[in-house]
């Protein structure tokens, strides 16, 4: 059995719309150890959202379709199965957590019933046995057990995502996906749900894919972080190589400065410029319009993966030897 | 002593239900507070209760249909609380005999429009693409007709008796109940709760029966108490043309078609089978949209 429990091979998802081809995801790879906590970070629309439901195979389709590559699950290949066999897969080996607790919870069933849903689902336990479990979870995240015959509407929000994790949790699942779980709340609920989840996640060695914007939320939580741009995994590195060593233009311009030879300490904009259009992407590096470092050749060859040092992965033509960068990286 | 121990276990039970309290629970609780809406309840209630005893109240051969001429056109007295008609025969017990048919033309023809319009609005809504199409199309062809001219058409068609009635006004409204539900599944289909559901592993059947019906019901109800009005204003429309219940049974548009003519003479024979419709279609009114505002914040939130 591999060490790896996720790897992600040259995946391409679309959204078929009237007003065009959305090109969401592009041929983005990916591995994840088991146990370890990746960090998903990105700006908005770069493909986050469309990658996690990939790995679920929920896709909304229509409009979106995953077009080709593999995504290689405990060894087995989840785009080869039937959806039969991906149902016993999601909330029992795979799960996944959702950006806003209010409104992924179901306003007309108690938490209680919600959270005994996917155990009575993927254990073939009674309803009351599945019950129990719920109120076992439950406490197991910090709520009375007393609560279970509660509405989601009498939860605050910080405990609404306290049950959406013991939802998530509930079948020991060996992969989870957190998308954006704690953007809804407020800072120090924040904190506190962040814990929660280490503490969680590290108690039944629960492999991790974490999406944010918050690179902080990233360094304290993360083993690993996947830096994406237009649908592709831009840089790939240990928590310390990229924060003590980043490389791809692009993640530099993340972290908000780029330390510069000519300048003791020059702090730079943001990255200027937005993400590109999905329905018509860039030729060539996707990042070349809004790059310092694009040069002629950037807006016709593609980068390809060079491996800076082990386990440091970038797409970038300046590592690959192509060009040179405008001031040292 | 007893007392004391009885008041405890009161406020025990209290506190439980309390905590227990259902999604339901905090409707009712909402609709409580609502004094438009309680009116409209208590009097639907009683007029059940009337329709449901009409028999033991008035017999309905004796009181409601047998002719008795030498009696007719009698002002409300203490023998015939609310007069006596051309023939003579009791307005009172007509018209509770007359809310019998009422209510179950209103029930039984929502209950028609509501299964087989929220079923074809559900499995639109559901399904989409071609299959939502083709059924929202032929929905608005069915809306492009008058409902009460379809219902005159149905009617004419099938012949003018009770069940008949019921069927053409159940399916003169199946579209307004199929646009309905097919909005309602669509709102909640989109929501992150029922991505939730299928990322637990959550079939098909599952989402449908246990996430996508309940949360889509709420305008459903809504709609149906509106309907049962709009069904018992409907069969007194139908009645009041001669396409509604046969003659002799009672019934309130007849009633009114029956005693137009005695207008001047006698106004009391109008006056209160419509004072009934009135009040019936004001109660459910009320009652519905007393309805609609306890359910509402549930959906908000
Ligand atoms: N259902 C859909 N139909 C059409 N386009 C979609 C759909 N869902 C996502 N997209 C498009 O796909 C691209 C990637 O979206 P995705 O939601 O994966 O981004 P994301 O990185 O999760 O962004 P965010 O940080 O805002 O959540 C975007 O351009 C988005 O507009
Ligand atoms: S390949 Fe060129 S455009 Fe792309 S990031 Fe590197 S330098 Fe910038
Ligand atoms: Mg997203």
């Amino acid at each position: 059995m591999s060490d790896n429990i996720l790897e992600i091979k040259d995946l391409v998802v679309h959204y078929i719309t009237d007003e065009g081809v959305v090109e969401a995801v592009n041929g983005l790879n990916m591995t994840l150890k088991r146990g370890e906590t990746l960090g998903l970070v990105g700006e908005t629309g770069a493909g986050k959202t469309t990658t996690a439901l990939s790995i679920l195979r929920l896709v909304p389709n229509p409009p979106g379709k995953i077009i080709s590559g593999e995504i290689h699950f405990d060894g087995e290949n989840l785009l080869e199965l039937s959806e039969e066999e991906m149902r016993s897969i999601r909330g029992n080996k795979i799960s996944m957590i959702f950006q806003d607790p209010m409104t992924s919870l179901n306003p007309v069933m108690t938490v209680g019933e919600q959270i005994a849903e996917g155990i009575e689902i993927h254990q073939g336990l009674s309803t009351d046995e599945a019950m129990e479990k719920a109120h076992e979870m439950l406490e197991l995240v910090g709520i009375p057990r007393e609560r279970a015959i509660d509405y989601p509407h009498q939860f605050s929000g910080g405990m609404k995502q306290r049950v959406v994790i013991a939802i998530a949790l509930a079948c020991n699942p060996s992969l989870l996906i957190a998308d954006e779980p704690t953007t809804a709340l407020d800072v120090t609920i924040q904190a506190q749900v962040l814990e929660l989840m280490r503490n969680l996640r590290e108690e039944f060695n629960t492999a991790m894919i974490l999406i944010t914007h918050d690179l902080g939320i990233v360094a304290e939580t993360c083993d690993k972080v996947a830096v994406m741009y237009a649908g592709e995994v831009i840089e790939y590195a240990t928590l310390e190589q990229l924060f003590e060593n980043p490389k791809h233009p692009y993640t530099i311009g993340l972290f908000g400065s780029i330390p510069s030879l000519e300048h003791d300490v020059e702090r730079l904009k943001p990255i200027k410029g937005l993400m590109p259009d999905p329905t018509n992407l860039p030729s060539g590096c996707p990042f070349h319009p809004r790059c310092s470092h694009a040069q002629d050749i950037c807006k016709e060859r593609k980068p390809i993966v060079t491996n800076i040092e082990e386990g440091h992965m970038v797409k970038c033509l300046i590592y690959e030897g192509v060009i040179e960068a405008k001031e040292v990286l | 002593m007893s007392s004391s121990v009885t008041t405890e276990k009161d406020t025990n039970l209290k506190s439980q239900a309390g905590k227990k309290r259902s999604q339901w629970g905090e409707v009712w609780r909402r609709l409580k507070k609502n004094h438009m809406a309680m009116i409209g309840l208590i009097i639907m209630i009683i007029l059940i209760l009337l329709a449901v005893f009409a028999n033991q109240i008035a017999d309905y051969e004796e009181v409601a249909i047998k002719q008795n001429t030498a009696n007719r056109l009698q002002g409300p007295s203490r023998e015939n609380w609310l007069g006596t008609d051309n023939f003579g025969r009791d307005i009172f017990a007509r018209i509770i005999h007359g809310g019998r048919i009422s209510l179950m033309v209103g029930v039984v023809a929502v209950g028609i429009a509501v299964l087989i319009g929220g079923t074809l609005g559900a499995i639109a809504g559901f399904y989409g693409g071609r299959v939502d199409n083709l059924i929202m199309r032929a929905m608005d062809i069915f809306l492009a007709i008058p409902s009460i001219l379809l219902a005159i058409a149905i009617v004419t068609a099938l012949g003018a008796n009770l069940f008949n009635l019921m069927l053409a006004i159940g399916i003169s409204s199946i579209p307004g109940y199929a646009r309905i539900v097919r909005a309602s599944v669509l709102t909640v289909k989109d929501q992150e709760f029922i991505e939730a559901a299928r990322a637990i592993g959550a079939s098909d059947f599952r989402i449908i029966t246990k996430h996508i019906i309940p949360n889509a019901l709420a305008p459903v109800i809504v709609q149906g108490t509106l309907g049962v009005a709009t069904a018992i204003l409907s069969t007194a429309g139908l009645s009041f043309i001669g396409l509604g219940v046969p003659k002799p049974r009672p019934e309130w548009g007849s009633m009114l078609s029956d005693g137009r003519t005695y207008l001047w003479e006698a106004s009391h024979i109008t006056t209160f089978p419509g004072l009934a419709i009135v009040i019936t279609i004001l109660a459910l009114n009320l009652l519905g949209d007393g309805l609609r505002d306890a359910l509402d914040p549930r959906l908000k939130q």
